[in-house]
This record gives structure tokens, sequence and C-alpha cells, in this order.
């Protein structure tokens, strides 16, 4: 196989949607870790960090540090407005899995939303930086980036700051978190906060790749779900993991055998790993209460 | 104890002698109008009302299978649209012979309809082992993959630009005529689906949605009964794809956007879960709505997600909630459980066996902690043995061992020469094992009557295929369990509340359901894990001569109690249990002096 011309634009692109994925699967991950919900919104988020981002610096001709900001600030709001429409509501009878439907509905809302105030086509987003060419260009490295900042400042945020251990003890069980005077809600607020900027981030950085398109939220949602399944609930480094094994996997099928076939690929493979492994790869059974 | 036999006189009894046909009757009468109006259409209205009532008609045959898998056994299929598009192309690609062909109109109708059920097969496969939102997911990016197909195939479908669909012979091929056609499909398509929701499948769908712990207990098992209506279910959308497609007359990918599943969605959700009526309502609510807000279709999608996100937090019941003016009728606040064990005889009817059931050598640890170190117990048919000792040491993990929730590492259970499969849990109801638990596991939205008839499920004649098309079998196992439910009913004392909701009852009255719905397995050993709990003394008497009267008939009954006059007053053997082994094990009479056993539990 030639280098230059097949290997390196696979894995360019496989990398390159592959973190998107990835970090789309950490924003599904850290809605789920304080709250135990997995929103449809989170698909939506990376749409939106793409569209806000051209929207801010094209059409409003703002400065690219300026309208990065408000892209993120402007996605973690929306992250608080899902917990508070959509997850806090339902969170009393989280057995009957209402949230499936309410994170749904305000997803369809956003996504509806901006086509038809946005657009229903695919526009373009900013060049960036201007930095490099072929595949080592910008749009294909700068997601590959984003989700390694994300992953270092995770890191570090849980191990050496107050509010980072307390999503962990949250997230580890939320009752006795609770019991220790733990503020859970603020803190579940706080953690959709970040997975919007976090999803926002994803958006934004992969923008030059996958364009300003409301469409992507979609594709997101299912794509950025895959390697949060096959990682197991709650797993980063799962995630990260199985996003760019997702996005190789993918972009391989779609420069050998086209894309609808990769499409079809990447579905029969979730179901069948979901089917042999429900827990996901990395994941770990629980005790069921009877 | 004395054996109570009076008929109870709670002020319940508002119902005439007789009115179970009326009942019929007033139940059927919703339906009988919305045939008549469906009926005197054609005469009131232009052609373009024919297109939007063939539309509702087209799309509640599609919803009439979602229902069952969405409103009855609770799976969120959200990407439905994806099978509605298989059919139409299948129909539509067979009749124009551009791959095989050209294929008779009847015969690409069976062909959507096997490719329907195979494919609602495949999608449906992830929610028998996973959590809720991963089947929502796989059908969402099956959707999303089937547009694509769609739109890439260009020499099967026709991509973008479409396809031609097949067009119907006379007297079928005018507005009118197909509008007939398509409310006859539609019409066999709510008489199946009643068939199946008003039968021991539609009760144990329900059950898997609201209490999928007591399901297992009553061997209710997901795969064998979500499979066919899966199969069902995608089977009525493929047909529903085909006559959607001759609606059409031209197929493209752009006719089966997202909105539509949410349409099929909000229709179920708006009727209400576990109702028939209520999301047929809810469908042709719908269907014609839009043509009232015309200058809103843009905003069509953004505002059917309004409406699901107001129904979701708002009015979770839907319509169904709303037009149930039965459960609207205040109950007596003063009522009493008065059951008459003289009458358990009917329901338990059973061979007194000789087989004991028991556990050798159970060892099961939870991370460090040995919840059960070598546990050895025996369960003598016809006898009441109490299973006692300390908070923790290990009662209800015993009972959960029995019944097959937990798979222990070492050991065995036995029922006679049999042993269980250890970890199957619903395969215990065929071996005549039923239990209740301690936190009563009942379905809320259904009533009384139907939660205990749940409890018979796995002794139903009737195939899949049998109920769905009301062959004869199906209307007598309904008979036969409803009398034998009545008969349970009537035995443990609530047979008065038996049309209520069981979500209306008192936590007392919820213990002796769970009861009477075990015995409807006519059960070799019965577990009661803690049935006294929360029950006052007068209760607790009758409970007592009740589980008395159970073991007469010939059943063993394992209890788990914490109540030691209970215990000691009906209890023939006793085993005390104190860190997961056996303290001390005898006649009843032994353990209550056992020197031990006082100290360490009863106290002096």
């Amino acid at each position: 196989m030639d280098f230059g011309a097949t290997l390196l634009p696979i894995l360019a692109s496989g990398l390159a949607v592959g973190a998107i994925y990835a970090l789309i699967g950490v924003t599904y991950n850290t809605m789920y870790s304080t709250s135990r919900v997995m929103s449809f919104t989170s698909g939506q988020l990376g749409m939106l960090g793409g569209v806000l981002g051209s929207l801010f610096i094209l059409r409003l001709g703002m400065p690219l540090i300026v309208g990065f900001v408000l892209t993120i600030m402007a996605c973690a709001i929306v992250g608080v407005v899902t917990e508070f429409i959509a997850v806090r509501p339902v969170l009393k009878s989280l057995d009957q899995h209402l949230y499936v439907l309410s994170t749904l509905a305000l997803a369809l809302m956003i996504q509806q939303f901006t086509a038809i105030e946005w657009s229903t086509e695919p526009q373009p987003f900013p060049r960036l930086f201007g930095l490099g060419s072929g595949s080592f260009d910008e749009k294909f490295w700068l997601p590959v980036a984003a989700c390694a900042f994300t992953i270092g400042a995770l890191e570090l945020m849980q191990r050496h700051t107050l509010v980072g251990r307390a999503f962990l003890a949250v997230s580890e069980d939320n009752f006795a978190a609770r019991s220790l005077g733990l503020p859970e809600r603020n803190l579940r607020i706080a953690s959709y906060a970040l997975a919007g900027a976090i999803g926002g981030l994803a958006g934004f950085a992969g923008g030059e790749l996958m364009l300003a398109f409301f469409a992507n939220g979609g594709q997101y949602n299912f794509y950025g779900f895959v390697p949060v399944a096959l990682g197991g609930l709650g797993n980063n480094r799962g995630s990260i993991v199985g996003g760019l094994a997702l996005g190789l996997f993918q972009q391989a099928a779609n420069f050998l055998v086209g894309g609808v076939f990769a499409s079809v690929a990447v579905f029969i493979a979730f179901i069948i790993v979901l089917l042999a492994a429900p827990q996901g790869l990395f994941g770990t059974s629980t005790a069921r209460r009877v | 104890m004395t054996v109570e036999t009076t008929t109870s006189v709670t002020g319940l009894r508002n119902r005439p002698f007789g009115a179970a046909r009326s009942e019929r009757w007033s139940q059927l009468a919703p339906y009988a109008a919305l045939a008549a109006i469906a009926a005197v259409l054609p005469w009131i209205g232009n052609e373009y009302w024919a297109v939007i009532g063939t539309r509702a008609a087209i799309y509640w045959v599609l919803v009439a299978g979602l229902n069952l898998i969405v409103g009855f056994a609770g799976q969120l299929a959200i990407g439905y649209v994806a099978l509605l598009t298989l059919g139409a192309y299948t129909t539509s690609v067979l009749v124009a012979g551009n791959v095989i062909p050209a294929v008779p109109l009847p015969l690409a109708f069976g062909a959507a309809t096997v490719i329907g059920a195979v494919f609602g097969l495949v999608v449906g496969l992830p929610a028998l082992r996973l959590r809720t939102f991963y089947f929502a997911m796989s059908t969402l990016g099956f959707a999303t993959i089937v547009t694509q197909i769609a739109l890439a195939w260009k020499s099967v479908t026709g991509g973008g630009i479409g396809i031609v669909a097949p067009e119907f012979p006379a007297p079928f091929n005018t507005p009118w005529g197909f509008y007939g056609f398509c409310l006859i499909v539609a019409a066999i398509a709510t008489w199946m689906s009643a068939n199946v929701a008003h039968s021991r499948f539609g009760r144990a769908l329900v059950a898997i949605r609201d209490a999928e712990v007591a399901a297992e207990a009553n061997g209710i098992s997901k795969v064998q009964f979500l499979v066919p209506v899966f199969l069902l279910g995608g089977a009525m959308a493929g047909i529903a794809g085909g006559l959607f497609a001759t609606l059409q007359t031209y197929v493209t990918p752009d006719a089966f956007t997202f909105d539509l599943s949410v349409l099929f969605f909000i229709a179920i959700l708006i009727g209400g879960r576990g109702s028939i009526l209520g999301p047929l309502l809810g469908t042709i609510l719908l269907t014609i709505l839009p043509e009232f807000a015309a200058p809103l279709a843009a905003w069509s999608t953004f505002l059917y997600a309004v409406l699901l996100l107001v129904i979701v937090l708002a009015v979770p019941g839907g319509i169904a909630d709303l037009i149930d003016f039965k459960n609207r009728r205040p109950l007596t606040d003063a009522r009493e459980i008065q059951p008459q064990p003289a009458l358990l005889s009917r329901v338990i009817a059973r061979q007194p066996g000789s087989q004991p059931l028991s556990l050798r050598n159970v060892v099961l640890a939870f991370g460090g902690v040995r919840a059960l170190d070598g546990l050895d117990l025996d369960v003598q048919p016809g006898r009441v043995h109490g299973l006692i000792g300390p908070n923790g040491s290990g009662k209800t993990t015993a009972l959960n061992v029995i019944s097959g929730y937990y798979a222990p590492q070492n050991g065995s259970v036995a029922l006679g020469g049999a042993t269980l499969e250890l970890g199957h849990p619903e395969s215990r109801a065929s071996h005549g094992i039923a239990r209740t638990f301690q936190t009563p596991r009942i379905v809320g939205e259904a009533s009384v009557l139907e939660n205990v008839m749940i409890g018979a499920t796995v002794t139903g004649r009737a195939t899949f295929l049998e109920t769905l098309l009301a062959l004869p079998r199906r209307a007598t196992d309904e008979r036969v369990l409803k009398a034998k439910a009545t008969a349970a009913l009537t035995a443990v004392g609530l047979e008065t509340l038996a049309d209520i909701r069981a979500n209306r009852l008192q936590h007392s009255e919820l213990r002796f359901v769970e009861i009477a719905r075990a015995l409807m397995l006519s059960p070799a050993f019965l577990l009661l894990d803690e049935p006294a709990a929360g029950l006052s003394a007068d209760e607790i008497d009758r409970l007592g001569s009740l589980i008395t009267e159970i073991s007469r008939q010939g059943t063993g009954v394992l209890l788990v109690e914490h109540h030691a006059d209970l215990i000691f007053a009906i209890c023939e053997r006793v085993t005390v249990l104190n860190l997961g082994r056996v303290l001390a094990e005898g006649a009843a009479a032994e353990i209550r002096v056992h020197k031990e056993v006082v100290s360490a539990y009863l106290g002096a």
C-alpha cells in the first residue's frame, strides 16, 4: 500500500474524526457521571460548536479568540439548560427512562432551530491558524490536540482539585457523597456546563473538517455514543480508545470500500460487540438489586 | 387462630351483576364511533380528506405494532421510520422489477412483511440484553444508515431521484378506493394488537416494562416475549411502508425524515402507555394537526419535539389516563383484607409432592463478603419452614439463590432429583417455585386482577400466533386464567379490588396481591420474603392462617420473617442463619429455647 497516498490520509482523517467522536463520548460520560443520564444533546453540542464558531467568526466577523470563548460559553449554557429542562425533572423516576425522551426532545428542538435559523446546507467554517497542509493540515490535528488537551485537563482536575475529587465522589456514589455534605445538585449543574464546553470544543476543533452543518448533531450522537458503549459507561479512557479506533476503522472503510458500507460496517460491529460484551470492552458489570 | 370465612362487605361492590357485558360494550364503543366516522367520510369530505384519512390509517398500521413495543413493553424504539422506509422500497423495487423480474403486488407485500419482521428483530436484538438507551441508539443508528443506503444505492433505489411506487388494481386505484383498503388493513391491525394486548403476552410485556424482576420470577423471559413482538412490529411497519409508497406514488429518501419517527413515538406517548385506544386517537390527531397549522409547516418537527417534552414532563399518563374515569372513583378508606383460606383448595389443587427443595453447601461472596458461607437447607413439601436471623445474615440472599437471581460460586440447588440451573430466575416458575418480594413488585398501571394473572403466564397454552389471530385456545387461556385469578384474589381477601388499578392500593394490600400472584402457579414451593412487614397485628394473624392453609394444600413454604411470633406460631421447622451459616436448625419449639439463638437473635 502506498503510504503517502493511502495510509497517511486514512490515518490523518481517521484520527481526526476519531478524536471528535472520542470528545463527544467524553461529553456523554461527563453528564452521565453526576446524573446517570445519557443525553441526546451531547451530539448537538458538537454540532453547535461548529455552527456557533462559524456564526461568530465568519458571519459576525469577531476575532478568533472572542469567537472561541463565546462558542464554548454558549455551549456550556446549553449544557446547563439540558440539566434544567430535560434532566432534573425526570431524575426522580430514573428507572422509567423518561430522560431518553426528554433529552431527545430537547436535542430535536436544538437541531430544528439550527436548521431553520442557520441553514439546512453545510456552511464554511473559518480557517483558524492556517497551519500545515495535506495530511498534516490543521483541520486534521486540531481535533486530536483538543482531545489530548481535554483528557489532560480532566485528569489534572480530578487528581489535584477539590472540585475534581467531588465529581469523582458523586459519580462513585451519589447518596454517600450527599451525606458527606457535597452540594450534589450544584456539582451536577457544573458537570453539565463542563460537558457542554467539551462538546462545544469538539465541534469547534472539528469545524474545519466537518463544517458548520445542522445535521452533524445526529451523526455525532450516534458515532459519539459508539465509543461510550464499547468502552463502558462513564469510562473516559475507554471512550478515547474506542473513539480513535472507530474513527480509523470508519475512515479506512470509507477510503477502501465507500461511505455507505463504512456506516453499515460500523453499525454491525456496534451491535455485535454490544451483544457479546454488554458492559463494554472496558466496563465492569454491577451486581443487581433484587 | 381462627379461619375467617365471612365474605367481606367493604362498600366497593357498587357494580351490579351483569356489568361485565355492558363494560365490554363501553370498551368497544369508541372504536365503533371511529369506524362510523371513517365510514361516512367519503360522503362528507373531498378527495383531499381521503388522502389524509389514508395517511392516518397507514400510520396507525405501523403505530399499532410499535405500540406493543413502546407502550406495552416499554422499549424505546425511536428510529422506526427506517422500517417504514424498508417496506416502501421493498414493494416499489420488487414491483418495478429493476433488480429481479417484476413480481405481483401481493407477493411484493409479502416480501415487505418478511423484510420488515427480520429487520424489526435485528434492530430489537440489543434490547434483549442491554439497557434502554442502547436500544434507542441502535434504532436511531439504523434509521441513519437506511436513509444513507437509500440515497447511495442508486441502481436499486434510484438514489435521490427515487422510484415509482406500485399502483393498486381497481377498485383500489382511486383515492377513496385506496382509503377503504387502508382502513381495512388498519382495522385488522387494531384487532391483532388488541388480541395480543389482552392476553398473557400483553400482560407479560407490561410486566417486563414495569416490574422486570417480578416478571422473571413469574417465568417471563425477555427473549421469549419480546422477540415475537419485534417480529410483529417490524412486519406491520413493513406493510405500512408498502401502503405508504403507494400513497406517495413516488418514493424518495426525503419522504422518510426523522420527523415521522418522532410522530409515531409521540402518538403513542400522547395516547398513553399500555392503551390501544389512546395511541389510535393520538395517531389521528397528529396526522390531522398539521393540516390546521399550515403556516407553521417548517416548524412542525420543532413543535413535535416541544410536544414530546411537554408530555413527558407534564402528562406522562397521556390521553388514556385522562379518559380513565373508572379509576377516579374514590376507594373506601376503611377496607379490611379478609382472606378466605378455606377457598385455597380451588386455587392450588395440586398433588402433594414428596420431593424436598434442598440447598447444599451454597457459597456466595460479594467481593470479600461471604454472604452465604456453605449453606445447607431442606424445605419439605407441605410444611412451613421459617428462615430467621439477624440483618445481613443471608436470608434474602438465600431466597435469591433459590429463585435464581444470584448465581452462587459454589454449591447446588435441587428440587427432588432435579438440579436447578444457577442464576436463571426465569426458569423457576416452570419448576413450580414462586415467590414474593420484600418490597412488593407490582405493575402499578395494571388492574389488580391483571397483576394476579401475570403469575400464571407460563401455564398459558396459546402460542403467540394463536393469540394474534384469536384462535380458540387464546379465549380458553383467558377464561381459565381469569377464573383462577379471581379465585386466588378471593382466597387472599381482595376480590372486591380486582378491577382497581394496582398503584391505588395500600402497601399491605399489595403484599396480599403478591401472594395471590404467586399462588397462580399452584406452586410446589412458595418463598415469602418478609410478608408481614408493614401489616397490622390483625392482618398478621390472618396472614398466618392463610400461610398455614397454603402449606396444607401441599405447597412447601419458605418464610423469611422478623416477626418471631408469626414464625413460631406457624412454622414446623426453623433454620436460623448467622453470617451466612446455619446457626441452628430444628423443630420450632427447640429453636425457641436454643441458647445461642436466644442470645444472638431472639433475646431473652
